[in-house]
């Protein structure tokens, strides 16, 4: 199956970066989450309820939804934070890409690991510019924060063409289509990896690092 | 057509719709309350809890909601409009959006009722919540308190765009097919903030928007009257809503997982149940505008934010038609129980810059009709006769000219030491010796003698001396007899000095490539 891929691509100034990855990756994900699955006897399940949140930015004219889950919005700060870190490394020209990546897993027969199957594919081009003065700082705000509008907008546009979703999972195969790990929502599997492109301008995979939901690899 | 689908996928699908257009009226109205929303996940499924989103219903606006759809729903032709406008203190108002549920012929006849459709209906609200956040509308009902407030209209028909100005933008939230129709989300919204208001100076100025004549300089500016409105005409409400009789029906959805090939698709099993919707619940606080007509805005107190019952604004011009405006104002906190301390440290920090907004325009207005007089401006002075004389600025003693009689620079106190010899050259106008003043208005011509200038050795005051040396004569080797005979010369002496460089080539260049 063909895996859907989006980009999308911000220019921000450095403190901005945090809160931009964030708005995005957080509303991917409120599209890509459900409730938590209660399998029932017969084959039927129920699903909780996915509460939200606003979240104003501190650097940024904006404000975003976040999914009310402190589990996830902790793993995604941990993710943003180190790519934030790498960016400002040595080597680094201020751009980088973080990548969101939805997955299915198919089990395989043993030796084999299982397979990981991406089936959505959201990747964030960042550019960080350097200002020079409080003004400049201050059109950055609320530039980078239509600029967020947009994105959002385009977001919710791809979300809405319905396109393809994994299918329901039984009871026995949920956790190859979903994350169960947290204890208020279900986000589809997901992993969210970066790459810092060096001062040279080729997409060298200078630092690549993989937080893996599951680690299930022999 | 309706063969085609069973009678309990229809019912299942119109009850679908219902609650889908309740729930997008109250995700929109509580967009534009003002504050922070935060709603709780929650695992295990509460029943109530429509699309599988923790999103409160709010009662006035489900009553008006459902006012609104009377019993009807979207279907082509007629669509389901949340209309969101501003209101000034002063009774101007301005429609920001409008958010259109609407249904069009498009059928998609394969489509599960109840979940693929439940589950696309779900993504619709998520992306509706994410999208109120966008328009520029949302900023404007973060900052509303004192100076204006954000009304919401509900409407069921043809869509008025009319009122959102020129060149407004449209952004579709999102679109699911069903059998019978496909559901269309969008938002037309204004981006022409500007607008001319009929304030007048005594009152404050709106702060909001961008304000045309917000500079100008006059007492009374002309303006054109907004443009009105169009409400619908309601008939009166009562103070106290009557307890809603077909109450909020709980939904208790199950889904049920099948092998890849097939799907059967399960039934919703609902009760409707009257909630506590009583008249306990009805107690909520409903403050009529005091003594005006119902047909004003309904009010909703809410805590906190403006410290009591906010100020009613002034009847509108157009006031006999205002009944289905609502006000955005944050709800009594009953319902809001699940409010963290984050969102309401906001409700503070946005009511203390409110606050802090309406302090100012006072200030501001006084700033605008004190012209302070310049520093350098000097009224009409007479003639000044220049003097020498030996006491310093003893020229100025008898003197007509008022303004240098108060300037402690031209005529300083007793103590000249503290003044300073280039108040001379600031003053003096390139005039040496005597030199008449002239009557000119903005310049007088002064004479300047600075204490201790005097100098019996060079009997030159400092303003020669500056003058001088702002002419010194050409220095003799720039001149053209002696630069002539030193070309010659150089040009003489070119050979041997190139002779000499080509000896040291290699130093040369071992130096240049320590340069690459």
């Amino acid at each position: 199956m063909n895996c859907r891929a989006e980009v999308l691509e911000v220019s921000v100034e450095g403190r901005q970066v945090e809160e931009a990855m964030l708005a995005v990756l957080h509303t991917v994900l409120l599209h890509r989450s459900t409730g938590k699955f209660h399998y029932k006897k017969e084959g039927t399940y129920s699903i909780g309820t996915v509460g939200t949140q606003d979240v104003d930015c501190d650097f940024i004219d904006f404000a975003y939804v976040r999914v009310s889950s402190e589990e996830l919005d902790r793993a995604l700060r941990k993710a943003v934070g180190e790519f934030k870190d790498a960016l400002r490394g040595s080597g680094s020209d201020g751009m980088g890409q973080i990548s969101l990546e939805f997955y299915q897993k198919k089990k395989s027969r043993w030796p084999f690991s299982d397979e990981c199957i991406p089936w959505e594919l959201w990747t964030i081009k960042v550019n960080v510019v350097n200002l020079a003065n409080e003004q400049e700082r201050q059109i950055c705000r609320e530039k980078v924060g239509e600029k967020l509008c947009e994105k959002i907008i385009n977001i919710v546009e791809v979300m809405n063409r319905h396109e393809y979703l994994p299918k329901m999972p039984t009871q026995s195969e949920v956790d190859n289509v979903f994350d169960t790990s947290l204890k208020d929502v279900q986000p589809y599997l997901y992993k969210i990896s970066y790459q810092i492109t060096d001062s040279l301008g080729t997409s060298v995979t200078t630092t690549m690092r993989r937080l893996i939901k599951d680690t299930l690899a022999l | 057509m309706d063969t085609d689908l069973s009678s309990q996928d229809r019912k299942d699908l119109d009850k679908f719709i219902k609650f889908f257009a309740l729930k997008t009226v109250q995700v929109i109205v509580q967009a534009r309350l003002g504050e922070k929303i935060c709603t709780r996940s929650s695992s295990s499924p509460t029943g109530s809890d429509w699309f599988n989103l923790a999103i409160k219903d709010i009662p006035e606006v489900t009553h008006e909601a459902k006012k609104a759809l009377a019993g009807q729903l979207p279907a082509v032709g007629r669509s389901m409009c949340v209309e969101i406008s501003l209101k000034t203190s002063e009774g101007d108002s301005m429609e920001l959006e409008i958010w259109c549920l609407e249904m069009n012929e498009k059928c998609d006849k394969e489509i599960k009722v109840s979940y693929t459709v439940y589950n696309r209906l779900s993504l619709l609200l998520k992306s509706l919540l994410a999208i109120t956040r966008v328009t520029p509308a949302y900023r404007l009902s973060r900052k509303q308190g004192h100076e204006y407030v954000i009304l919401y209209r509900i409407y069921f028909g043809e869509v008025q765009l009319s009122g959102l100005g020129e060149g407004f933008q449209t952004v579709r939230v999102g679109t699911v097919g069903t059998p019978v129709g496909t559901i269309t989300l969008s938002c037309a919204y204004r981006i022409n903030l500007a607008f001319m208001s009929t304030r007048q100076f005594e009152r404050t100025p709106p702060i909001m928007g961008i304000i045309i004549d917000h500079f100008v300089d006059r007492p009374y500016p002309s303006s054109s009257p907004m443009h009105p409105c169009n409400y619908r005409a309601g008939e009166d409400n009562g103070a106290v809503y009557p307890s809603v009789e077909d109450s909020q029906e709980v939904c208790t959805t199950s889904f049920s997982t099948s092998p890849p090939s097939q799907l059967s698709s399960s039934r919703l099993s609902y009760q409707p149940a009257a909630l506590g919707v009583g008249s306990a619940d009805m107690g909520y606080p409903v403050l009529f505008a005091g003594g005006l007509h119902a047909a004003h805005p309904h009010q909703l107190i809410g805590p906190g934010k403006e410290g009591g019952v906010p100020p009613i604004p002034s009847q509108p011009a157009h006031g006999t038609q205002a009944d289905q405006e609502r006000m955005c104002t944050p709800l009594d906190g009953v319902h809001y129980s699940a409010a963290t301390p984050s969102s309401s440290e906001d409700t503070e920090t946005v009511s203390n810059s409110s606050e802090g907004k309406c302090g100012s325009p006072h200030d501001l207005l006084e700033t605008i009709f004190v012209r302070k007089v310049g520093a350098f401006v000097n009224k009409p002075i007479n003639q000044v006769t220049m003097a020498n004389l030996d006491i310093p600025f003893a020229m100025f003693a008898p003197k007509n000219v008022e303004l240098e009689d108060n300037d402690p620079m031209v005529n300083p106190p007793d103590s000249p030491e503290t003044e300073s010899p280039l108040q001379g050259s600031l003053h003096s106008e390139g005039s040496s010796g005597s030199s008449t003043g002239n009557t000119h208005d903005d310049f007088v011509m002064i004479d300047f003698k600075p204490a201790f200038s005097k100098d019996d050795i060079l009997p030159m005051d400092l303003g020669t001396f500056y003058r001088e040396f702002q002419n010194p004569p050409q220095l003799s080797s720039l001149s053209i007899d002696i630069g002539a005979q030193s070309m010659a010369e150089d040009l003489d002496s070119l050979p041997e000095k190139l002779a000499v460089h080509e000896k040291n080539v290699k130093e040369f260049d071992a130096f240049v490539e320590t340069l690459q």
